[in-house]
């Protein structure tokens, strides 16, 4: 009997023990002198690949200035947060590390829109390169959110524009019929207002192949693309492992890879790669540099990766997913800088949004940050929280990505139209009155 | 259990309860729906997620669109997906076991499917539907203390509700339609009505369910948040927290929502006591589904009844020791 | 013209399809068939094995790749009937099931435990321009495949009328009593079929990979066999092989005919509504018995 009541004794006390332990176990430390940027990370998942090459660009570049200095003295201490892209995961994120935040970026768009209301509230600025909400761009609106870069509706615009440029002008666009393919949810149907008031402008024609996730069986829809259709141009809106689907559909049915262009997040290696040499010239957007030929890249493999500090495979470096996180990090220290400055420290989410809307990356700065050519110019303000983005475009040719076209933007005036639309009607949704 | 669920907002950090507490509750109530359904009436269910995005979508519109007060708009959102739960149940009628399992599963892809090909809102194309702040009656649930109460309220109400259901004249019925079909209906309990009864009070439960997410827990219905891993993570909750068990609902659920921690900080630790570095997220999140599975295994295999007969085993463990501890102290009768 | 052109060629990659999604379905009938239990896991099984195939590829090239990944499942399969569904022998269809759920959640993260998470293709070495016949264009990948879909399906159903072990999965799952009296070696002939689902695993993870790339969704598109299975009955393989070329057709016509109205995206649910459609109305399926279990 007493033999019994001592083990179970001993049970109590180690789950009480764990009990107790666990919540501590997750909380981080601050030590003085350093910044802790939590950072929300989708390592699993069909969304991994383009994701952790985000990070990893992400890493490296505050490696690179921790090995400068750090900001003005201060070292960035990151932790990581796996979310999988999941929602209820990405908030259990949030909360784990609620009140350190200094700017959100989950890097994925239904995370965006769950977190909204918390940052909100919480006044953590919560970013979404090239995704997330494209009203975002409104700053007044959405005083937590932003777009940072080239915003969807920026995007499908730009897009479109480029198509015109192939075929020697807009207003050879008319007649023209345009496939868009596209994953069926609020990513893929984000450019929809975009292309019906270009259509209405230009004359050409285009129609939606929505595809439910993972949007792996497209055959039907490429069939019906190619030989019923017909289309002349058929624009991709896909994401993860659909792909690299439409490169095998597009030669089954015999239709011409060129005419196939890939929007900006099916713009990686790892997206186009599986295909491999069925892919050969394919076109997909970008909105920024490919490659290692920029200063800023270049610095980071001669000072991290040789002093053993890289978080990515070295063969990743220049990639395009890694320069993606490399300029993510270029605009969060700058945000962070900013803040600093303006703010002194030690810094909280607030702080860092005001350095954000002072963020003023001209000619001149990011030839200091060895910047030029891998990212566009970025000044922004309490009203515009970036969006109004040009894109780049890259062909693949079997092993890699090659720009072929100069800068080509949006049309301003239609997407700044539809901002200030839908930030109306997200006012009157949810009642909120438009804050500071 | 009550008493402690009360006082928890007064001693848990405010972390805990977003994020723990709150959707632990939550899905309890989702996961006691899918016991009455698949653990008394012995019905497979696949789709339990699916109807709680129903319940989470039908409230989010109702509340943010037309204004519907919060609690009627969560009566709504069980409602709508009792329906849908209804119609799904009607193959359940001729056939049993795994071709009821596979009309779950087709309707939870269909459904998922229909939310996401339905535009929404005025301004186009987005899938997820945030709610305006919640307000009953003039009071604002904002904080997470309130919202846990709101929480709190409505799954006790239901939780009690099922109680008695499953321990009334119904549940029996049920858990005679699980053990023998036939031998049922011989003895009178009318197959058809008690089967639809059940889905219909699993999906009710699992559209409340839904709508609390909403109103309580993340503000926000995203179709990405239901998909078929968590109608299976349901399932886990009611096999690991035992099956036919109202407790157990509960138990697997914060069981479930813990134990990615658990397995994060437990491989964290045994990174660090060998020396190695950090464990790398992608293997910790492929090792919960190891882990998952295993547990799943073990549960069947080993505790059918799951936890919750681990709790009772535990509570009458310590009753006996109360009481010869009473007993000593002299002067027990 | 060109609208009956397009209707054939649809109805030709559908068809295709269809065949692939049918050798799937195999794997489910097969064990189905043995021990009666229903595997959820055969999707994970899919997936395991066509990492596994892989991750040699690089090392040992494709046929070696295939020979021990065939040992690999193998080992799998029998160990998974040894370790977890024995014991379950005798608990009831729900419990079985649940713990098919448990070894498929197992089976996927070990499988991305060891190969890792990057998604990979698989180049079988097919050329992808389209084969002319006449106007019509057909897929020459998506020929090859469906062919070899219905070489095994074929090797299946020869397996089942003319082997002993075949006969004695067919004398087990009519009456497993009386087939242990009789002295069916049950415990082999489980084995046997396990390691065949294994086998078919590995040949439709590595077709469906070359079509889709090798990654997570695998598992879900195995999960489509489902839909084939209720239509063709889950204990008919001719029924398996009509299902699997009517569910195909469905998607494809669906996709292109429906949903020019609905704004398309119809594709993938087609499945699962035409199943939805049979279980109400037609539950036994095309070819199944009509004397539903109802114990």
């Amino acid at each position: 009997m007493k033999k019994a009541g001592m083990w179970c004794k001993a049970a109590w006390a180690g789950v009480a023990a764990v009990a107790v332990a666990a919540p501590f176990a997750v909380n981080a430390q601050q030590y003085k002198g350093e910044i802790l940027h939590p950072m929300m990370v989708t390592r699993t998942g069909p969304f991994a690949t383009a994701s952790t090459g985000v990070t990893a660009g992400q890493q490296d570049y505050y490696t690179l200035v921790n090995m400068a200095g750090g900001i003005d003295g201060y070292k960035i201490v990151w932790e990581e947060c796996e979310f999988e892209y999941k929602v209820p995961r990405a908030l259990e994120c949030y909360e784990r590390y609620k009140g350190k935040w200094k700017m959100v970026y989950p890097n994925s768009t239904p995370a965006i829109f769950a977190l909204a209301e918390r940052v909100t509230k919480d006044e953590v600025l919560a970013i979404n390169l090239a995704g997330g909400r494209s009203d975002s761009s409104d700053g007044e609106t959405f005083p937590y959110l932003a777009p940072v870069i080239a915003n969807f509706w920026a995007q499908a615009t730009s897009t479109i524009a480029y198509i015109g440029q192939l075929e020697g002008g807009m207003d050879k666009l008319k007649g023209k019929k345009i496939a868009y393919i596209h994953l069926d949810n609020d990513y893929g149907r984000q450019p929809f207002p975009m292309f019906d008031e270009l259509a209405k402008k230009y004359g050409f024609e285009w129609k939606s192949w929505a595809l439910s996730w993972p949007a792996l069986e497209q055959s039907a829809a490429w069939v019906d693309i190619a030989r019923r259709y017909r289309a002349d141009y058929a624009v991709g809106w896909l994401y993860g492992q659909s792909c690299a689907v439409p490169y095998t559909e597009i030669a089954k049915v015999g239709y011409p890879m060129n005419k196939y262009i890939g929007s900006l997040w099916c713009g990686t290696e790892d997206d186009v790669g599986p295909a491999g040499p069925l892919a050969k010239d394919t076109v997909t957007a970008n909105f920024h540099g490919v490659g290692k030929d920029f200063p800023v890249i270049k610095e980071i493999e001669a000072k991290v990766y040789k002093a053993g500090k890289g978080n990515a495979e070295p063969a990743r470096v220049g990639s395009v997913a890694y320069n993606r996180g490399v300029i993510t990090g270029i605009i969060i220290v700058e945000a962070m800088r900013n803040g600093l400055k303006a703010k002194g420290a030690p810094l909280d989410g607030k702080k860092v949004r005001d350095g954000y809307r002072m963020i003023k990356l001209d000619d001149a700065r990011l030839k200091q940050l060895g910047a030029t050519g891998l990212m566009p110019n970025l000044v922004f303000s309490e009203k515009y929280h970036g969006g109004m983005d040009s894109q780049l475009f890259q062909k693949w040719d079997g092993t890699k990505f090659t720009t072929i076209s100069k800068w080509i933007p949006p049309d301003q005036a239609m997407v700044q139209a539809k901002i200030d639309e839908s930030a109306k009607a997200f006012r009157e949704q949810t009642k909120a009155a438009p804050a500071k | 259990m009550l008493a402690m669920a009360v006082a928890a907002p007064f001693v848990l950090s405010e972390y805990w309860i977003k994020a723990i507490l709150i959707p632990t509750i939550i899905f309890g109530l989702s996961a006691l729906g899918l016991n009455i359904v698949s653990g008394y009436a012995g019905l497979i269910s696949m789709g339990q997620a699916a109807f709680m995005a129903l319940g989470a979508f039908s409230a989010v519109i109702a509340y943010g669109r037309f204004g519907v007060p919060v609690p009627l708009a969560i009566l709504l959102g069980g409602t709508v997906a009792a329906l849908v739960g209804v119609v799904v149940g009607t193959p359940s009628l001729r056939i049993k076991g795994l071709y009821l399992m596979v009309a779950t599963l087709a309707s939870q892809f269909i459904i998922i499917w229909a939310l996401q090909r339905v535009p929404w809102t005025g301004s186009g194309s987005f899938a997820t539907l945030n709610t305006p702040p919640v307000r009953i009656a003039g009071f604002d649930f904002s904080t997470p203390t309130a919202k846990y109460y709101l929480v709190l309220v409505v799954v006790a109400l239901m939780t009690l509700f099922g109680w008695n259901l499953v321990r009334s004249r119904i549940g029996r019925a049920w858990m005679a339609l699980r053990e023998h079909d036939i031998a049922a209906s011989i003895m009178g309990v009318s197959m058809l009505r008690y089967k639809l009864l059940a889905f219909l009070v699993s999906s009710f439960y699992a559209g409340v369910a839904g709508s609390l997410v909403v109103f309580g827990w993340t503000g926000a219905a995203s179709v990405q948040e239901y998909e078929l891993d968590v109608s299976i993570k349901i399932l886990g909750m009611i096999i690991i927290g035992g099956l036919g068990s109202v407790l157990g609902s509960f138990l697997g659920a914060a069981f479930i929502l813990l134990l990615p921690i658990l397995i994060a900080v437990a491989m964290q630790r045994v990174a660090a006591l060998t020396g190695g570095g950090t464990v790398s997220v992608d293997i910790l999140a492929n090792a919960e589904h190891v882990v998952f599975g295993a547990l799943i295994l073990f549960f069947l295999i080993r505790e059918p009844q799951g936890l919750a007969k681990l709790w009772f085993g535990l509570a009458s463990w310590v009753d006996r020791r109360t009481g010869t501890f009473k007993a000593t102290k002299g002067g027990g009768k | 013209m060109g609208e009956l052109i397009f209707g054939i060629e649809l109805l030709i990659t559908g068809m295709l399809i269809g065949l692939m999604y049918s050798m799937v379905a195999l794997g489910f009938v097969l064990i189905y068939k043995a021990s009666s239990v229903f595997n959820f896991a055969q999707g994970a099984m899919t997936l395991f094995a066509a990492l596994t195939v892989v991750g040699l590829i690089p090392h040992v090239g494709l046929l070696w790749a295939l020979l021990i990944a065939a040992v690999v499942m193998c080992v799998v399969a029998v160990g998974a009937e040894r370790i977890v569904f024995r014991p379950l022998m005798g608990s009831s269809q729900l419990t079985i099931f649940m713990g098919t759920v448990g070894f498929a959640s197992i089976l996927e993260g070990a499988s991305q435990i060891m190969w890792g998470t990057k998604p990979r293709g698989l180049q079988l070495g097919i050329p992808s321009e389209p084969l002319k016949l006449g106007e019509v264009f057909v897929s020459k990948p998506d020929l090859i495949s469906a062919a070899i879909a219905g070489l095994l399906v074929i090797a299946i159903v020869l397996f089942f009328k003319r082997t002993r072990i075949g006969l004695g999965l067919r004398a087990i799952a009519d009456d497993p009593a009386a087939a242990a009296v009789v002295g069916i070696p049950l415990r082999r002939v489980w084995a046997v079929a396990w390691a065949l689902a294994g086998m078919i695993a590995i040949a439709s993870g590595v077709l469906w990979g070359s079509r889709i790339g090798v990654h997570f969704g695998m598992s879900l598109i195995a999960l489509k066999a489902l839909p084939v299975l209720i239509i063709g009955g889950i204990d008919s393989v001719a029924g398996v092989i009509v299902a699997g070329l009517i569910i195909g057709a469905a998607e494809a016509l669906g996709e292109g005919y429906i949903g020019t109205y609905i704004g398309g995206g119809v594709q993938d649910v087609m499945a699962y509504v035409v199943a939805l459609l049979f279980l109400m109305f037609r539950p036994a399926g095309l070819f199944g018995q009509t004397a539903i279990q109802r114990l």
